[in-house]
């Protein structure tokens, strides 16, 4: 699904520059254009467009037809869900919403003039813009790995082909093979996800190549979960998973994607399957709009606002916010908030004051569910936890299954927020 | 011994205090209560389970787990999942009114207003349980806390467009189509059952940890608009 993004963006944008295009937009009304459709991007476009029974016209721009979401993508690998279950298109969103929705990708943004330049030659003019791209990769952050190299070493990280890819080379390791993973740095999209994901690749593994190894590089002493994955992986997966932490040379890997080796502080393995997941940035527009500080686009809290430009409202991975972990949840918590002020400041709707929360889900083994989370509100530096709570070691079976199932209903309710 | 009345102490020991003996309530007084519960519940020697589950050895019990030879409602079974187990403050709860304390619960029973009925009957119920005599060491239950909600509370008027906007973080989780698997349908949900089920939960009385949290940041008045809403809905 993200193949050759880059190079699709590059040659996007010089076909975009050389065009003059008519503008969009429906005339009179205040107008809103949303880049991204996953949970902060889908659910704020529906979001305003349900909210003001039409008094705004919103346009949703994403570059696929079928959404793949990256939460429940490692139960794909587990075998737990289907491919098809985790697809959404965006068919009720313009139906019943009315949200325009354009498949393109956006290329280019002129903040003075206000527009959204599209890799098919459209200009999008816009009052308030929403970006909610997602993230991209630290070009050398693992030496050796770049994007080119991610059908050697796929990274799996945005869903769809990636994680098809990951499945098959794992189905394909021979008997008694090497799963490797090198684990990113913070900050990254889902705190938990790496080490769900090493879950499911065992699970997997346990049923169809019992003998198979799993190591994971990380450059983390500590990681979301830990206590629970690490009881978890002892009971389910006794002797499979190897993780080897900074102490012991975990942050200092490099890779070769063509000998399929990974070097581990100066220990190189051959390895059968190489899952890079790199350090983390905003997605790429952002960079483009010049917003970001650093790897990310800073946000005032209350509005979810760039601090760079009061038009521009960003959403999920890409901000920098403060205390929420980068996920799925949390983009859908701070699209109903930025949609809010958007209302607010379009159309004189009734502004209230933000509240967020955010509840991770990850599955260890069948019916073996467990989950952290917390409640957020808005100060001026930054959004700040006010309130949380984890699943215990130890817990009883009838709970994690309860906490597994509970899941499945998040799943269902979230899906079901964002694309209606 | 089954008539005697019966006490517990609540030990504040962290804070220097003296121990205290409380009473919960006379027993034998609840016993006549109780004939309130006996057309479904069985309790005694031999109690079986009939149209409820027998009561014998209720407290410290995780909630929904007499054997298998009795089918709990859905709402039950999930709350003795998350956690929900039966001592004097959460019994104390469901019998003032079963569905503040469990969505979906199959006992219909209008509860028992007066608190005095209440202790009572739990202090008759309380005998059916082990160890009697030494309530401190066998359930060590802090006193009930105040689950009656002001009729201020009650009668608050909450704001439907600010219960909207609330209501969005509901619905990450909760099905808007009513569906019901894994988590619980919110859906035509009567407005008094949810004011006193969200003050439940910011008690932590019911147990679910999102929804202690949840709930726990809502304010009286944010609850009320909450139910305006969904009443509106309706």
């Amino acid at each position: 699904m993200t193949l050759n993004r880059r190079a699709f963006i590059g040659t996007g944008a010089a076909a975009a520059a050389m065009l003059s295009a008519p503008r969009l937009g429906a005339q009179g009304k205040p107008r809103v254009v949303v880049v991204g459709g996953g949970a902060g991007g889908a659910t704020a476009a529906r979001y305003l467009a349900k909210d003001s029974d039409g008094a705004i016209d919103v346009t949703l721009v994403e570059p696929t037809r079928a959404y793949y979401t990256c939460f429940f993508s490692n139960l794909y690998i587990g075998g737990f869900r289907d491919l098809s279950s985790i697809g959404h298109s965006y068919g009720t969103l313009a139906s019943d919403y009315g949200v325009n929705v354009v498949h393109d990708w956006a290329v280019g943004i002129d903040r003075d003039a206000k527009t959204v330049t599209l890799a098919g030659g459209a200009v999008l003019p816009y009052d308030r813009l929403i970006l909610s791209p997602g993230i991209d990769f630290v070009e050398d952050a693992v030496p050796g790995w770049s994007v080119a190299a991610q059908n050697k070493m796929p990274h799996a990280y945005k869903a769809g082909s990636q994680t098809e890819l990951l499945k098959a080379q794992i189905e394909a390791m021979p008997e008694g093979g090497l799963y490797a993973m090198v684990a990113p740095p913070n900050p990254y999209r889902c705190p938990p996800g790496p080490y769900e994901r090493v879950s499911m690749v065992a699970h997997l593994l346990k049923e169809i190549n019992p003998t198979a190894k799993i190591l994971i590089a990380d450059p983390k002493a500590k990681f979301s979960k830990m206590a629970l994955f690490q009881e978890g992986w002892q009971k389910h997966y006794g002797g499979m998973i190897d993780w080897i932490g900074p102490d012991f040379g975990g942050g200092n890997v490099s890779v070769n994607p063509e000998e399929m080796t990974l070097d581990i502080d100066g220990a190189v393995e051959n390895v059968d399957v190489c899952n890079v997941i790199a350090a983390q940035k905003a997605g790429r527009i952002c960079d483009m709009a010049g917003i970001t500080e650093g790897n990310w686009a800073p946000v005032v809290p209350a509005t979810m606002q760039s601090r760079m430009d009061e038009n521009i409202h960003v959403l999920g991975d890409s901000t920098n916010q403060g205390d929420m972990p980068k996920s799925g949840y949390s983009a859908n918590s701070q699209a109903k908030v930025a949609a809010m002020a958007i209302r607010g400041a379009l159309t004189g709707s009734r502004v209230f004051p933000a509240k967020f929360s955010n509840t991770c889900w990850s599955l260890i083994d069948t019916d073996d569910g467990v989950k952290v989370g917390a409640s957020y509100q808005a100060t001026d530096e930054k959004i700040a936890k006010v309130d949380g709570f984890i699943s215990q070691t130890g817990e009883d079976e009838a709970l994690r299954k309860a906490t597994y199932e509970e899941s499945l209903g998040w799943y269902a309710g979230i899906t079901e927020d964002m694309f209606g | 011994m089954k008539t005697s009345r019966l006490f517990f102490a609540c030990i504040l020991a962290v804070i220097g205090w003296p121990v205290i003996a409380e009473e919960i309530g006379d027993a034998e007084r609840g016993k006549e209560v109780f004939n309130q519960c006996s057309g479904c519940h069985e309790v005694g020697r031999g109690a079986e389970n009939g149209i409820g589950p027998h009561l014998n050895r209720i407290f410290g019990r995780r909630a929904g787990s007499v054997g298998d030879d009795y089918r709990y409602s859905k709402g039950l079974k999930r709350a003795g999942n998350d956690g929900l187990e039966w001592h004097l403050d959460t019994l104390d709860a469901y019998i003032e009114n079963p569905k503040a304390l469990v969505s979906g619960t199959r006992m219909s029973f209008r509860g028992i207003k007066k608190p005095q009925d209440r202790a009572d009957v739990l202090a008759y119920l309380r005998v059916y349980s082990d160890n009697p005599q030494n309530i401190p060491e066998a359930d060590p239950t802090a006193l009930p806390p105040e689950v009656d909600l002001p009729d201020e509370i009650l009668a608050m008027v909450g704001d439907p467009a600010y219960g909207e906007y609330l209501s969005s973080e509901c619905k990450i989780c909760h099905q808007a189509d009513g569906n019901d698997e894994g988590i619980p349908s919110i859906t035509n949900w009567p407005e008094d059952d949810f004011v006193v089920a969200m003050h439940a939960y910011k008690r932590k009385l019911r147990p679910h940890p999102v929804m202690q949290m949840m709930a726990g940041r809502l304010s009286d008045e944010e609850i009320a608009a909450l139910a305006a809403y969904f009443a509106e809905i309706e």
